[in-house]
């Protein structure tokens, strides 16, 4: 395997919110090959890590109740709140990913982008309050608040440690591809490193330390993204036009194409309208199913302040995402004719435009191209930085769906101590951490690229109907709950491998899959909404009585607050 | 899981008209918003989808086309609409809430 082909795997692999499968499948399935080592890179991600372990110990000390250890005392604002939010979404893989789809495919790439972006309106519009006035530590506090806790606690744990899972490897094995290729560092030594500094965020630091490497992360990323936008900007001397004309001009020679005005309208991305909806629906409502954005609701102190996360995240969120079509486009215009960013001897082979190191390498070259090596080692060692904020995220979600909904409310049926609790949760991290570099080595080999879309998927099938209906229907049962949210999480997983990434891709199976979507989870989430409904209406138990007799006081407590529990959890 | 109200006091406060503006206005206010980001986002999708072509064409004369402005406007709409909810809801949602806190709150 060619580092070339490798390279851009690597890239392909990267951390975060990933590309869908057809994206994906551009990438060769291979290794990358070791490069030498980086060291103005590994310098200043050496600096990130002291400044965070700083950080981290300073938040120690105040990591010393669960309400800390889950949710930071409740005490983050919602500016700070907002920007750890976008900086879960702000990842390595939107980053190069988005920019890099923008460099091959013009605009395309901010179509995609769109799609990640407008669910947090209706995130802000329906839930964000109600989530923060009924919840505490998780959102399956919201789901279980007047179902029945064991059964529908264990399920919410379930469908949590499943997209946390798929979510994590495919961030470590991306970091293990990205971390080799960028710094020169062994894959398993880089795996390692990860797992371990993740480890110590959030087994030390608990959700104070994670929320403020997030914080740090976002405002380095934006700096980096500001600049690089800023200088493509200045070149073409602030004109929008003047950066298309020249990004048209030099994309036609460049790819050798005859017609490349085409770059600035839609291509191929959701040509079908079936399999457009059908990923708006995943991208849109994936995002309000995913447990360790929804767990970020309950690090504020109140309605008003989880409302203004979402107002400035998706301010933030909108920012970089017209930041990264600049960088695609600036990348046409600095490195697609810049032969000491192309790659000529595959070039020759295959008759096509090749980068160093594969085609995510776009923004990275551009990054060396308006600031030299200095600032190519800050943006390589912020892409590391981003797959470790990443990841504490998704551990400390896991770790609480262990140590809150499974061990505290269903093996100890809520009579677990306060220190009882704490001590399974650090137990759990420590175990996630473990089995997350593991799961990295172990997929070292293997194209993992589908597995965030399959968190999506079943974000948005199995958690977030039933979250939506606990708040929203009077009528929702346990057996409704239970039914419908298994439903929607067998049918995406078994969905998710008929299509095209996996079945034929990444399993082999045949040459054509056995469903043409890119992301089913239109059906498995409808199948998942019928399944609450059915089972629910035709619940007649006393159980089923009881459960929406409470609704009247769910309500009123989702609406007002009174009740919700407060900053601090004394 | 946390202090309960008792079924009286859960009743009174659901007929109070102070919490039923609250309920409504804001319920109305989110659906409406929820609609309008819907219809720009799967309205948008579908032209990408069933008629590229109009986004394709010139924008100004120049190489810029349609879609940019749209897509572009696209993203500030999302901006856009949350910005008007939260102002709303900053200075007519948390109003009427601070008047059902302190008739009812504990």
């Amino acid at each position: 395997m060619s580092l070339l082909a490798a390279g851009k795997r690597a890239l392909l692999l990267a951390a975060g919110l990933s590309l869908p499968a057809w994206v994906w499948a551009v990438g060769d399935v291979g290794e990358t090959t070791k490069q030498p080592t980086n060291w103005i890179a590994i310098s200043m991600f050496v600096l990130f890590v002291v400044m965070t372990l700083g950080i981290t110990k300073w938040a120690a000390r105040q990591n010393t109740s669960r309400a800390a250890f889950y949710t930071a005392g409740g005490g983050i604002t919602g500016f700070q709140n907002g920007l750890a939010i976008a900086g879960d979404f702000m990842s390595a893989a939107s980053f190069l990913g988005i920019s890099a789809m923008v460099f091959t495919k013009g605009y395309d790439g901010l179509l995609y982008s769109i799609g990640f972006l407008v669910g947090w309106p209706i995130i802000l519009f329906i839930i964000a309050e109600r989530l923060r006035n009924l919840g505490r530590f998780t959102f399956a506090d919201v789901a279980a608040y007047r179902l029945k806790r064991g059964p529908t606690r264990t399920m919410a744990a379930i469908s949590t440690l499943i997209v946390v899972a798929f979510y994590l490897i495919a961030q470590m094995v991306g970091a293990g591809q990205l971390i080799k290729l960028l710094f020169g560092l062994d894959y398993n030594i880089a795996v390692v490193i990860v797992g371990v500094l993740m480890m110590a965020y959030v087994l030390f630091g608990g959700m104070l330390a994670t929320t403020w490497v997030q914080i740090i992360k976002a405002v380095l990323l934006l700096s980096g993204a500001s600049f690089m936008a800023f200088m493509v900007l200045r070149y073409c001397g602030f004109s929008m036009e003047t950066m298309f004309t020249k990004a048209v001009d030099i994309f036609g020679r460049a790819n050798n194409v005859a017609d490349p005005q085409k770059i600035m309208g839609p291509g191929t991305l959701l040509s079908s309208p079936l399999d457009a909806i059908s990923l708006g629906v995943a991208l849109m409502f994936g995002t309000a199913g995913l447990p360790h954005i929804l767990m970020r609701f309950f690090t504020v102190s109140d309605a008003k302040e989880a409302r203004k996360s979402v107002f400035y995240a998706t301010g933030f969120i909108g920012y970089f995402y017209l930041l990264t079509f600049i960088i695609g486009f600036g990348a046409i215009l600095f490195v697609a004719e810049n032969p000491t960013y192309l790659d000529t001897i595959k070039m020759a082979a295959t008759g096509k435009l090749e980068l160093q190191g594969g085609g995510n390498m776009a923004a990275i070259h551009l990054a060396h191209a308006v600031g030299g090596d200095w600032f190519l080692g800050f943006i390589s060692a912020v892409a590391f930085a981003t797959i470790l904020a990443v990841v504490a995220g998704l551990t400390l979600s896991g770790a609480s769906a262990v140590s809150h909904d499974l061990y505290a409310n269903v093996i100890a049926h809520g009579r677990a101590t306060e220190a009882q609790e704490m001590r399974v949760s650090k137990m759990a991290v420590l175990g996630l951490a473990i089995l997350a570099i593991l799961l990295g080595i172990l997929f070292e080999k293997q194209n993992v690229a589908f597995m965030v879309g399959l968190a999506f998927a079943v974000a948005a099938s199995a958690n977030f109907p039933v979250l939506l209906l606990s708040m929203f229907w009077r009528g929702l049962t346990t057996r409704g709950a239970l039914i419908g949210g298994t439903l929607g999480l067998v049918s995406s997983l078994v969905l998710i491998f008929m299509t095209k990434a996996v079945w034929v891709e990444t399993l082999h199976l045949s040459d054509t899959a056995p469903i043409s979507l890119t992301n089913p989870a239109l059906f498995s989430m409808l199948l998942a909404f019928l399944g609450c409904w059915l089972f629910s209406v035709t619940d007649r138990s006393a159980q089923a009585q009881a459960e929406k007799a409470a609704y009247d006081s769910q309500y009123v407590r989702a609406i007002t607050g009174i009740g919700a529990s407060g900053a601090s959890d004394h | 899981m946390t202090t309960e109200m008792s079924p009286e006091r859960v009743q009174q406060i659901l007929q109070n008209p102070t919490f039923q503006t609250l309920d409504r206005q804001r319920w109305r206010l989110g659906m409406t918003l929820t609609i309008i980001q819907l219809f720009i986002y799967f309205g948008f999708i579908l032209v990408v989808a069933l008629a590229p072509d109009y986004l394709r064409q010139s924008w100004r004369g120049g190489v810029t086309t349609l879609g940019i402005p749209i897509g572009i406007g696209v993203i500030l709409s999302a901006f856009i609409l949350c910005g008007i909810y939260v102002w709303f809801a900053n200075s007519r949602f948390d109003a009427l809430n601070q008047r059902i806190q302190q008739e009812f709150g504990q």
